[in-house]
């Protein structure tokens, strides 16, 4: 049996799975009742200064995007930080952590960019024995207006200065949540990095409008006939989220740094994959949020199960592994042929490859007589796009043609050699390969 | 009081209630949510398998995708653009041998996309939400006689109208809808549809509708072609085949047609009479529709007579699935030679059949049922029109519903081709496309 515990930055937790900083971590009621659900750790719900309540609107909080039968693809929300007290926040912080001391307990922050107010809450944080902070600079919505939040996680010098004074103030980790609102997630994971962050997490939501009510011609959630944009998260951010924890473990720069992995994980293989990317663990919060805390059951299972069947002991067996795979396109092999086959066994004949292909691609698959359709090689560039579409799975399949054999489009051998851009006779820049 | 084990004919052998119950919707329809998810399993084949089905051609996968992206009433236009009856046909098609059959989830997992109930959704939501969908076009001055107001005629007369053509809607019932009103099982087109569907057809206006006007009664052909530009025949099945059976003329032994369109003009389903064991000789729609409604109304016993396989009956698998879940009895191979009693019917006496290189002879083993109640389901026939050729029992004619007689057009079950509602519907569309050529060319 896996063991799923997992060293994060020094922090130990059950398993790898943690709930995000956001409103299922807002309270000791719902982190006790997260963690008697087998949640491996949580982030507590941001907090902010001392002083009035953060106030938040009173009308619809979340928008949602929807699949087929209402399935929730993903959600935005204009919630802000915790509006309750900070007091109330930090006392129950540390009855909860005293309680689950097996359990990792992040407290999550974000005030002004002054050395004295971090230096000032850092204190009070530390006396609640939790295992670390995260410093939130990645709140797109309503924080960032007020010079916080994305405001900061947008700027990597601010992000820099800021981890630092936390490193200076604060003697456990330090994990620096970034936003994906940014051109290249690089340059503030490097500045974390510079700062003496002790990981990154990401990726915070993503800046967004989830619909319009064609009626009322006002966004959703819409307050009063307005709305506003919101931060985006669910399912459906996750390939965006696995490209930018993949670029910060591949860049030189921050390779080594630790990444919490954030963004759509719902299922225990969505886990498997931000870790094989680099992920020492992943957080998680709408999947808690449409279906609540039971869901870490399957997570937790799952990923054991496939830890078994592939022979992983430990997390840390297969953390990574991807890494080395993610590469730049200009040292994938142009050698590499394949071509699409249809398992006519298998063929519903409903013909969504034809259409693709005939009206958007490359006219490589022939329609013949009784719905049958099969691949023309002459024509076909492999793109993929009819194993995409086919509602079968497995129907239609990318084969490699074998070295030594002729690909018909080309009329060239197909080569068994390795070959990239970098030295085709296209490429203007090409070095000779002598 | 009267129960199932009354012997004879007779009314009333269940509880109002019970009856309610029995003749409720078949298949209820969808709410929104249920749409979207039936919709969203669509794949939008290229070159849908289901519309090549559709004896009507309606663009399926559009229908569906307009459900799909929430504009059912948009989904209901589409249909409608192709099938006028498409509310009708949603109910009453055999989407298991149509449609549904050609579905690729058929194939795929024994489960096709629900088209049938999808479009009665989209075609409900309609008439329920919006007047008449389409706009007649600028009057032409062309006058056309539209004979019988079932399935083909009001397909016709609609589309005629809509061209723009002034249309004399005849019918020889007291009430339009041909077998929308007067045939078809009462569960599938409850709460008054097909009335309700006809009066919303002919909300295109431009046709009059006359009643109890008959070919060979109240009209004759020559005075239809004096009198218009153009004739349109829908006149159906007129004649009943008889039984060639000893004893077929006593009391007791009755047209499935007749008693069906007793059932659905009834107001009140426990006062029609029924016997406590019926048989039904025949092996199409109609034959299971007067078994399964017997059934409904309290027989105790009813058994399907067929006298080839069960593979060769006309109504489909699902159709003989339902008389079966029922509690109908479906006896294969058998064929009637005698109806016995003094007077009424109490038993029928049967022979097993056998199909030889000879066609089908009995094989000499008989057996008898009780029988207060005997409908012959055997066939419907066409009463020849004076001056039109035949085309074996039926008229004879074109692609487009020519007959043999210049600006004469016939369609529907007079006419070759498979006796469905939807056939009907695209016979009559079809002709009054090749009408409105003619008239305006």
């Amino acid at each position: 049996m896996a063991d799923l515990t997992t060293d994060f930055v020094g922090i130990t937790s059950p398993n790898p799975f943690w709930l995000a900083s956001a409103p299922p971590t807002d309270k000791e009621y719902n982190v006790r009742r997260a963690f008697e659900a087998g949640w491996g750790g949580v982030v507590w719900k941001t907090l902010g200064e001392a002083g009035p309540p953060i106030v938040n609107v009173n009308g619809p909080r979340y928008g949602v995007v929807y699949g087929a039968d209402r399935r929730v693809l993903g959600l935005n929300n204009i919630e802000l930080i915790t509006d309750r007290p900070l007091e109330t926040n930090l006392e129950e912080i540390a009855r909860v952590k005293a309680d689950y001391p097996d359990r990792a307990m992040i407290v999550s922050i974000m005030v002004p960019c002054e050395e004295e107010s971090w230096k000032n809450i850092l204190a009070r944080v530390k006396e609640t024995g939790a295992d670390g902070i995260e410093l939130n600079f990645g709140c797109p919505h309503g924080m960032s207006e007020r010079g916080m939040g994305s405001a900061v996680g947008q700027v990597p010098e601010y992000i820099e200065m800021v981890t630092r004074w936390c490193k200076t103030y604060y003697d456990k980790p330090v994990i620096v949540k970034l936003t994906p609102n940014i051109t290249d997630i690089r340059y503030p994971a490097r500045a974390a990095h510079n700062g003496g962050a002790d990981a990154v997490s990401l990726i915070n939501t993503v800046s967004s409008i989830t619909s319009v009510n064609l009626d009322t011609m006002s966004p959703e959630p819409s307050i009063d006939g307005k709305g506003s944009h919101g931060g985006y998260c669910g399912p459906a951010v996750k390939p965006i989220a696995m490209n930018m924890v993949a670029e910060i473990a591949r860049d030189p720069e921050t390779r080594g740094l630790p990444i919490s992995g954030i963004g759509g994980v719902t299922t225990w293989r969505d886990a498997a994959e931000f870790m094989s990317l680099g992920a020492g663990n992943v957080q998680v919060c709408t999947a808690a949020m449409t279906y609540g805390f039971r869901i870490v059951e399957e997570m937790k299972r799952g990923l054991s199960q496939w830890m078994d069947e592939k022979g992983y002991a430990r997390t840390s067996d297969f953390i990574g592994r991807a890494v080395p795979n993610v590469t730049d396109w200009q040292y994938l092999n142009l050698n590499y042929v394949t071509k699409a086959r249809i398992d006519q066994d298998a063929c519903i004949k409903c013909g969504r490859c034809y259409a693709a292909c005939e009206d958007t691609s490359h006219q490589a698959i022939a329609m013949k007589p009784g719905r049958v359709f099969e691949v023309i090689d002459a024509e076909c560039v492999a793109c993929n796009l009819c194993v995409d579409v086919c509602p079968v799975e497995n129907c239609i399949t990318m084969e490699e043609l074998a070295p030594g054999t002729v690909d018909p489009r080309t009329g060239k051998t197909v080569v068994a050699d390795y070959a990239n851009w970098t030295t085709h006779p296209n490429n203007p820049m090409a070095r000779a390969a002598e | 009081m009267t129960s199932p084990f009354t012997p004879g004919i007779a009314a009333g052998r269940l509880s109002a209630e019970e009856v309610a119950r029995n003749f409720a919707d078949l298949h209820g329809p969808y709410d929104a949510h249920e749409a979207a998810v039936a919709a969203d399993r669509c794949y939008f084949c290229h070159d849908a398998p289901c519309i090549t089905a559709c004896p009507t051609e309606i663009d399926i996968p559009l229908f569906i995708r307009q459900i799909s992206t929430g504009q059912p009433e948009a989904a209901a236009r589409t249909i409608f653009e192709q099938n006028i009856l498409g509310g009708m046909c949603a109910r009453v098609c055999p989407t298991e041998q149509l449609c549904e059959e050609a579905c690729v989830r058929e194939a795929a997992e024994g489960k096709p996309v629900e088209i049938g109930r999808l479009q009665r959704h989209a075609t409900d939501s309609l008439m329920a939400r919006q007047g008449h969908p389409f706009d007649r076009a600028p009057e032409t001055g062309k006058r056309v006689a539209v004979v019988g107001a079932g399935p083909a005629g009001l397909a016709c007369a609609h589309r005629l109208a809509m061209h723009g053509h002034s249309v004399t809607l005849y019918e020889a019932r007291e009430k339009p809808g041909g077998l929308n009103e007067y045939g078809i099982a009462a569960y599938k087109t409850v709460g008054g549809y097909a009335e309700r569907e006809v009066a919303w057809l002919l909300g295109i206006g431009g046709i009059t509708l006359e009643t109890g006007t008959a070919l060979g009664r109240e009209l004759s052909l020559e005075s239809l072609r004096a009198e218009f530009d153009a004739v349109f025949l829908g006149v159906g099945l007129g004649g009943v085949n008889a039984l060639m059976a000893e004893g077929a003329d006593k009391d007791g032994v009755e047209d499935a047609v007749a008693f069906i369109a007793d059932l659905r003009q009834s107001v009140d389903l426990t006062t029609l009479p029924v016997g406590r064991n019926v048989v039904v000789i025949g092996g199409g729609m109609t034959a299971v529709d007067a078994a399964v409604q017997s059934k409904l109304l309290g027989a105790e016993s009813v058994t399907i007579a067929y006298r080839r396989s069960r593979e060769k009956m006309g109504a489909s698998r699902y159709e003989q699935d339902l008389a079966a879940s029922k509690g109908v009895r479906i006896l294969a191979n058998v064929m009637p030679v005698a109806v016995h009693g003094t007077g009424a019917a109490a038993e029928i006496e049967l022979e097993y059949t056998a199909e030889t290189e000879n066609g089908l002879t009995g094989t000499g083993e008989r057996l008898r049922l009780p029988a207060d109640q005997v409908f012959r389901a055997i066939g419907q026939t066409l009463t020849p029109v004076d001056g039109l050729e035949m085309d074996g029992r039926k008229l004879r004619v074109s692609g487009t519903g020519r007959t043999s007689v210049p600006g004469v057009w016939a369609g529907g079950d007079c006419t070759p081709g498979e006796d469905l509602t939807v056939v009907a519907v695209a016979e009559g569309r079809d002709a009054a496309e090749d009408i409105h050529a003619q008239l305006m060319g």
